[in-house]
């Protein structure tokens, strides 16, 4: 794992200027705090793909700059590039990561057969569509609102709750009769629920969501202790980058 | 005997996104009507097909799916060599179609879904509109379709230059923000709107809306 950290600056660039400039290899832009760039980076370290992260000061606004938004039109984070191919949205990387490496890392992550890659693709969509939102609005309201002194919404987090809570009962009953939710092996879809998961469980008080279900507490306990995820956490510790 | 099914109705956004796909890939298939006035889909027998007890579930011989974005890609890769081709092969070029799938998916139909349920469905069965998620949803529709705008200037279909399921996936929701005042949020943009005329217009699309008519 290769990182620029503004050595290779020519003067007057900004740092993303100079890396849209530098040799090919895969980037992946935006800070690794960002659920969606935790995601990314999760992947493509289960995948041993070699990468550069490309720090995004998002209080500075550099996603909305025009730079930035050649990468990712709706200014969000990631960015991502690879031999010329620029993509954005977290899962469509993933996606590519696990096509394109297929035979790097972890070979089962995105399914060994058609079988297992239809029901990744199932779960997947459901954690995209049905986790996602809730979690995505109670990880904002109760772990990033209070640290940027935005005032909470009590509506939105007992709405977000109560929707949270239903998709982890399915989850309880399907963590019951299946090791990992595609199925009996760690893949894609477990991954892509680390991120939100990991900053409930870690970063709230709703953790008990997770850890009072049986089987989803045992299911969150191995997803969480992989060597992947644990160096995706230790890269949200390090200082930013920027 | 069909050995395809789709558990759900004509009404239903997601359902019609599974029922275009099929008749896109020209697979003759049994929509077996889910009572959802009833209940039907929040009980067993239906959660063992989508235990999030939603519409559709989907039937291919033993195979079971649910979430209909999993089901047309499954279709699309399993009958690849049949109808019309609704994937790229080249896999770049998939990429890039995955990429706009993820934008349909979670940028476009978060607005475009509520905005279809407020609009469209809730007075079919004589419930009220609340005009604050509409205000609401507007304004977030209106940026995804500006950037639509730009995409489609560089781009013939929203995924690269060939149909694929990254337009198919926006047929549902499109149709019937139509028939609404947001129909004048696409209508404003001129690469948004030929692309819409152009996609609403293919025949395994009329297909699907004509169900939904006699329904």
């Amino acid at each position: 794992m290769v990182e620029i950290r503004g050595e290779l600056r020519e003067k007057g660039k900004s740092k993303l200027q100079t890396s849209l400039m530098a040799a090919t290899g895969v980037k992946v832009y935006g800070p690794p705090l960002s659920t969606a760039v935790s995601r990314v980076l999760g992947c493509l370290l289960e995948k041993d793909v070699q990468f550069q992260l490309i720090p995004i000061n998002l209080a500075k606004g550099e996603h909305k700059k025009p730079d930035f938004l050649k990468l990712q039109p709706f200014g969000q984070v990631p960015a991502f590039e690879d031999e010329g191919l620029s993509l954005f949205e977290s899962r469509a990387i993933c996606r590519y990561i696990c096509e394109k490496y297929a035979n790097g890392g972890n070979k089962g992550l995105y399914g060994t057969d058609f079988l297992s890659k239809a029901s990744i693709e199932q779960w997947l969509e459901a954690e995209g569509q049905n986790f996602n939102p809730p979690s995505s609005a109670l990880v904002f309201q109760l772990a990033f609102a209070p640290r940027m002194k935005l005032k909470q919404d009590e509506g939105v987090i007992k709405q977000n709750e109560e929707k949270l809570a239903k998709v982890l009962d399915v989850y309880e009953k399907r963590l019951g009769e299946s090791r990992y939710l595609a199925g009996d092996e760690f893949s894609l879809v477990d991954l892509s629920h680390l991120p939100n998961a990991h900053y409930l469980v870690s970063a709230t008080n709703r953790g008990e969501m997770f850890t009072a279900r049986t089987n989803v507490g045992r299911w969150w306990g191995e997803i969480s202790s992989r060597d992947s995820w644990k160096k995706v956490v230790e890269m949200q510790k390090s200082p930013p980058g920027a | 005997m069909a050995t395809i099914k789709v558990h759900g109705n004509a009404i239903s956004t997601a359902a019609q996104r599974v029922m275009a796909c099929l008749h896109e890939k020209g697979l003759p298939f049994e929509l077996v009507l889910v009572d959802m006035r009833a209940g039907e889909h929040k009980r067993e027998p239906y959660l063992s097909l989508n235990p999030f007890g939603q519409v559709p579930a989907f039937e291919d011989g033993d195979l079971k799916l649910f979430e209909s974005r999993a089901v047309t890609q499954y279709i699309a890769h399993a009958y690849a060599d049949k109808g019309n081709q609704l994937i790229c092969l080249d896999p770049k070029k998939m990429a890039t179609v995955s990429v706009w799938m993820e934008v349909e998916a979670h940028q476009f139909d978060s607005a475009a879904a509520k905005l279809t349920w407020e609009l469209a469905i809730k007075p079919m069965f004589g419930m009220a509109t609340e005009a604050t998620v509409v205000e609401e949803n507007k304004v977030k529709l209106a940026k995804v379709l500006d950037v639509y705008e730009a995409r489609l200037a560089q781009s013939k279909y929203i995924g690269g230059d060939s149909f694929t399921l990254a337009d198919l996936h926006h047929l549902p929701c499109v149709q019937y923000l139509m028939t609404t005042q947001v129909k004048e949020l696409f209508d404003s943009r001129p690469r948004v709107s030929a692309w819409c005329r152009e996609i609403l217009a293919r025949p395994a699309w009329l297909k699907v809306s004509a169900q939904r008519g006699s329904q």
